[in-house]
């Protein structure tokens, strides 16, 4: 157990000093910061000053739309590098499991995510001097887009699997997380139920839309079921990671 | 060390590798010779455990790759095709993540790395970056990498591809020396290196074992060894060839050159005839004759004939015939 867990922290470690040790991390934190500042303050029918109200919704509201590139940006070089670069055969002859090297890496870049989001810090402070917030409801939202960002992330480590070649791996990426937005949305299942009159596989449908469980944490509200999807969402990923994994070295 | 037992790998329809078996014990060298594609890199991935074999197994020590592929991993250092390595790294970040990944702990790493930037002459690079690296450089990162936990069984891809000559016979007389403690696979297209460095060698073509020996028994194979070259003077070819036709042991003669001076011809041996034999005899003819002899030498044979003759296309011989 102690050397599984010694490998996994190898790897991240290894995929953080990645990170920063090329531009991409700074390039990503960058954009993200600029990015999400400039949605909070001035976009959207009711931006941060108007709103009139010491909390950070017009914040929140954006990321699932932000995350939707910002987080394949990350994940899409996962494995499609180690393919490109040939260092996969290296890291998978090494005396540790194929789970271990896939958790490390999204670990590692999952880390790297949680730091872009503790760097959004200020806002928070922002609000708590202008007004008094709900502080819990922030922490749970924050918790929220955690695990959303892990979910994006999770598929974004399942399509960097299937190609050596990253802007492939990026739009496949995205597209899939578009998916996983749109799910729930009206004219989404407006449509599956024009299709088809089980109403079942409508709501099964719906119920993979990251938007609707994301809103919970928004209203402060921890539900089980929500954490349950978005750990699913992982799990399921990374498991089939996995398996391409596998499938591409079984040729 | 290694077992290698009725390995093969198919692609779909293609047959990669199709039923090699070997073994290799520790204090041995094997050549891994066979053109382009023959399925050496395939068969070296199976050694290694990063693909699983169609058929057949490989284990290592005690340990059988797909059964316990940890602890069989753990005992082999491997150097893949085209020498991979982090480019987002500096040799020495690469060096430690290697190290670490090999269960290597504080000081015991820190010596590891010391020894194998020694060994493989990376000072001068220790703090660059992998992707700043000339290619000499860049493989011979991830040949330290192959040998940092110090591995009873080593696997290395061609080692010396794309080294200048200095480093290859650097590696070449790094691998004999390690050779003596170790069990090591290597493949390699330069015929002289099987020669220089390994105890055994191995051809494989389109997918099987098509010869396998010593270096010296590989080369008895050779169409010319035990024949013998000679150049002399104050003859000439015709008389020369008359002459050694008659010796019992010749059973042909060849004229390879024929200038003012010197006349160059190899004669072919009688299949019975002793190691030897043959020379005395054209000594001998030579010295009644009067002739001048300049060279005189017995052929061992030459490993590029063998590999040609045993790996050519069926096609490309027939052209030929």
């Amino acid at each position: 157990m102690n050397t599984s867990l010694g490998n996994i922290k190898a790897v991240a470690k290894r995929e953080l000093i990645g990170y920063f040790s090329s531009p991409v991390a700074y390039v990503f934190l960058t954009m993200f910061l600029l990015l999400s500042g400039f949605f909070t303050f001035m976009v959207g029918r009711a931006p941060f000053f108007e709103f009139g109200q010491a909390s950070l919704v017009t914040f929140f509201i954006w990321l699932p739309w932000l995350f939707l590139f910002l987080v394949p940006a990350v994940g899409m070089r996962l494995w499609s590098e180690e393919r490109r670069l040939g260092t996969i055969e290296l890291l998978l002859t090494m005396p540790i499991t194929a789970w271990q090297a896939i958790v490390g890496k999204f670990l590692a870049s999952w880390l790297f995510l949680a730091l872009a989001l503790f760097l959004t810090i200020p806002l928070v402070l922002t609000v708590n001097y202008l007004g008094s917030p709900d502080n819990g409801v922030i922490f749970c939202s924050y918790v929220g887009c955690l695990l959303m960002a892990g979910g994006y992330l999770a598929v974004s480590c399942l399509t960097s699997a299937i190609t050596r070649n990253q802007v492939v791996s990026f739009i496949l990426s995205v597209v899939g997380c578009l998916f996983l937005i749109l799910a729930g949305f009206p004219p989404v299942t407006e449509f599956l139920s024009k299709l088809t009159n089980t109403q079942w596989i409508v709501d099964g449908a719906a119920s993979l839309s990251v938007i609707t469980h994301f809103e919970g944490f928004q209203k402060g509200v921890l539900d089980l079921r929500d954490l349950i999807f978005f750990l699913s969402l992982i799990g399921f990923s990374l498991f089939t990671t996995g398996v391409i994994l596998r499938g591409h070295r079984a040729g | 060390m290694i077992r290698v037992q009725n390995l093969s790998k198919s692609f779909g329809p293609k047959l990669a590798v199709n039923g090699v078996s070997f073994t290799v014990d520790r204090g041995e060298v094997l050549g891994f010779l066979g053109p382009n594609g023959a399925g050496k890199s395939t068969t070296m991935r199976m050694i290694t455990g990063f693909i699983p074999p169609s058929a057949g197994s490989v284990s290592i020590g005690e340990f059988d790759m797909v059964e316990q592929p940890i602890p069989a991993k753990r005992l082999i250092g491997y150097l893949p095709e085209n020498a991979p390595a982090y480019t987002d790294m500096t040799v020495y970040g690469f060096l430690n993540f290697t190290a670490e990944l090999r269960g290597m702990r504080g000081d015991d790493r820190k010596k590891a790395i010391h020894r194998v930037v020694e060994m493989c002459f990376l000072e001068t690079v220790l703090y660059q970056s992998v992707e700043t690296l000339s290619k000499g450089y860049r493989h011979r990162t991830c040949f330290a990498q192959s040998i940092i936990h110090d591995p009873e069984v080593l696997v290395l891809d061609e080692p010396t591809d794309g080294l200048d000559p200095n480093q290859k016979h650097e590696v070449r007389g790094l691998i004999k020396r390690m050779g003596e403690k170790k069990a090591i696979v290597f493949s390699t297209h330069i015929l002289e290196e099987v020669e220089a460095a390994c105890t055994r060698a191995i051809i494989i073509d389109r997918g099987q074992i098509v010869a396998n020996g010593t270096p010296s028994e590989l080369k008895q194979r050779s169409d010319v060894a035990g024949a013998v070259t000679l150049r002399a003077g104050g003859v000439n070819s015709t008389a020369l060839g008359q002459k050694l036709s008659q010796l019992s042991s010749a059973r042909k003669t060849t004229v390879l050159k024929e200038e003012a001076v010197s006349v160059t011809a190899r004669v072919f041996p009688q299949p019975n005839c002793r190691n030897g034999e043959l020379a005395r005899g054209i000594y001998e003819t030579a010295a009644r004759e009067g002739w001048k002899i300049e060279e005189l030498h017995t052929e061992e044979g030459r490993l590029d004939e063998v590999f040609r003759s045993i790996t050519m296309p069926d096609t490309v011989r027939d052209d030929k015939k």
